[in-house]
């Protein structure tokens, strides 16, 4: 055993069903706020979403078109690198499967692109297969802008700054292209799981 | 721990020395894990009050009431103790002296803590950088860095506002309500002047400030803002 706090025992708080909560995280039931700066603010009727990059033609699709395309209300645990898991989080939104279905691309990475300049990489696969989705409402209302309205990437095996708030389109990359955070010292995949919180980990 | 200092009554700043500290950019947090005798371990993110200084730093702890971590290091955390820290962590919400002006720094109670890391850089490196700062806290005795502000403000080059919320000491002619837009728009470097701007606070009052700076012309890519809950760094 290596180094102890001295006098330190911890709450202990019961933290939910055992093998729901990732290494270093504690659970919490409000829904912490976290960005790097203002909240865009995004009229639907200027809304779009853009798969492009490495792909023949790019696809777009306007809110209405977007919201017109099959979508799905999934209940997943989401895990903050800053330490907050959510357990049942309530979501409706797109999968990423029905918005790259049709896309021919022979790239291996994605970069998601939001409103305000945001960016986070992943790879392709991570995206693919029911893992993820981009979502427009939560708790069964519309998605706040502060927790990403109109609509954010949902990945919630990945650490929470995966989740793109306010995307608006994603880029398919044949070389891998680190995005904000992971430009500023955040691990590269971030698997909860894994405790992957920073690079190196 | 090197020492403890009593800022507020629910405040206290921890003084460490950290051997092998590689140093860091004022904005920047560390990751403190505690660890107890069975192995239990409880983490959460802290921002650094004080700009690189050799082996020495500066955290600044409010106690939450609830806290599992924050408790323990405002008050059983004794000098002489050990702890395990983890860091510098962040590049986003950095400032250092050779960036430039003007300044802008709105920040709500512990806040103030990564705005203050850049107040005391630009003090110690003697700058003459125009800054502002406009800090909310409930009440006058809340002031984290009370005095120092005072002192800082006295200086030169430094406008220090404040805005209390709950209660004003008799006399009081500052502000006596939330950080709102017109406050803003009277105490804020005009987007002419082109400011780098930090906000820093609880999720109201940096929605609401980084809200009133976008409305009132500023780019919001010269806005930076960090959030909390109890924690600090990316979702």
């Amino acid at each position: 055993m290596g180094f102890v706090s001295r006098g330190f025992r911890g709450r202990r708080r019961a933290d939910g069903p055992p093998g729901r909560v990732p290494p270093g995280q504690y659970v919490v039931t409000d829904f912490p706020v976290l960005s790097a700066g203002p909240t865009p603010d995004v009229p639907l009727d200027e809304w779009r979403f853009t798969i492009a990059g490495e792909v023949d033609d790019p696809v777009s699709w306007s809110w209405d078109e977007f919201r017109a395309l099959p979508s799905e209300r999934v209940t997943k645990d989401i895990h903050c690198v800053t330490k907050w898991s959510k357990l049942d989080t309530d979501w409706e939104g797109v999968s990423l499967d029905v918005l790259l279905d049709g896309v021919d691309t022979a790239a291996e990475y994605a970069l998601a692109r939001s409103y305000g300049g945001y960016t986070t990489n992943l790879p392709l696969e991570d995206l693919l297969d029911g893992k993820a989705w981009v979502a427009y409402a939560f708790g069964g209302a519309p998605l706040e802008p502060e927790h990403g309205g109109p609509a954010r990437l949902l990945v919630p095996h990945l650490y929470f700054w995966k989740s793109a708030k306010w995307v608006t389109g994603i880029d398919l990359l044949a070389a891998d292209r680190p995005g904000f955070w992971e430009n500023y010292g955040y691990h590269n995949y971030g698997d909860p799981w894994l405790e992957q919180r920073y690079a190196g980990d | 721990m090197a020492a403890a200092v009593d800022e507020t009554p629910g405040v206290r700043s921890l003084v460490l020395d950290c051997p092998g500290w590689p140093g860091h950019l004022p904005g920047q947090h560390v990751d403190v894990r505690l660890t107890a005798e069975d192995g239990y371990q409880a983490q959460r993110s802290y921002s650094i009050a004080t700009p690189a200084d050799g082996t020495r730093l500066t955290l600044t702890i409010e106690r939450i009431a609830d806290g599992e971590v924050s408790p323990y290091l405002a008050d059983e955390l004794r000098p002489g103790d050990g702890l395990e820290l983890r860091g510098p962590i962040g590049g986003w919400f950095v400032w250092e002296p050779a960036l430039g002006g003007p300044l802008q720094l709105v920040g709500g109670g512990s806040g103030v803590v990564p705005l203050m890391a850049m107040l005391r850089a630009r003090a110690a490196a003697g700058a003459d950088i125009p800054a502002r700062l406009l800090l909310s806290a409930r009440s006058w005795d809340e002031v984290i860095y009370r005095d120092e502000l005072e002192r800082l403000g006295a200086g030169g080059g430094l406008e220090v506002r404040f805005a209390l919320t709950r209660a004003q000491p008799p006399g009081w002619t500052g502000y006596a309500r939330r950080i709102d837009h017109d406050m803003l728009g009277e105490v804020a470097w005009s987007p002419e002047e082109m400011p780098r701007s930090f906000v820093c606070g609880p999720t109201g009052l940096v929605e609401a400030a980084t809200r009133a700076l976008v409305e009132l012309g500023h780019d919001p890519a010269t806005v930076k803002a960090e959030r909390f809950g109890p924690t600090g760094g990316p979702g």
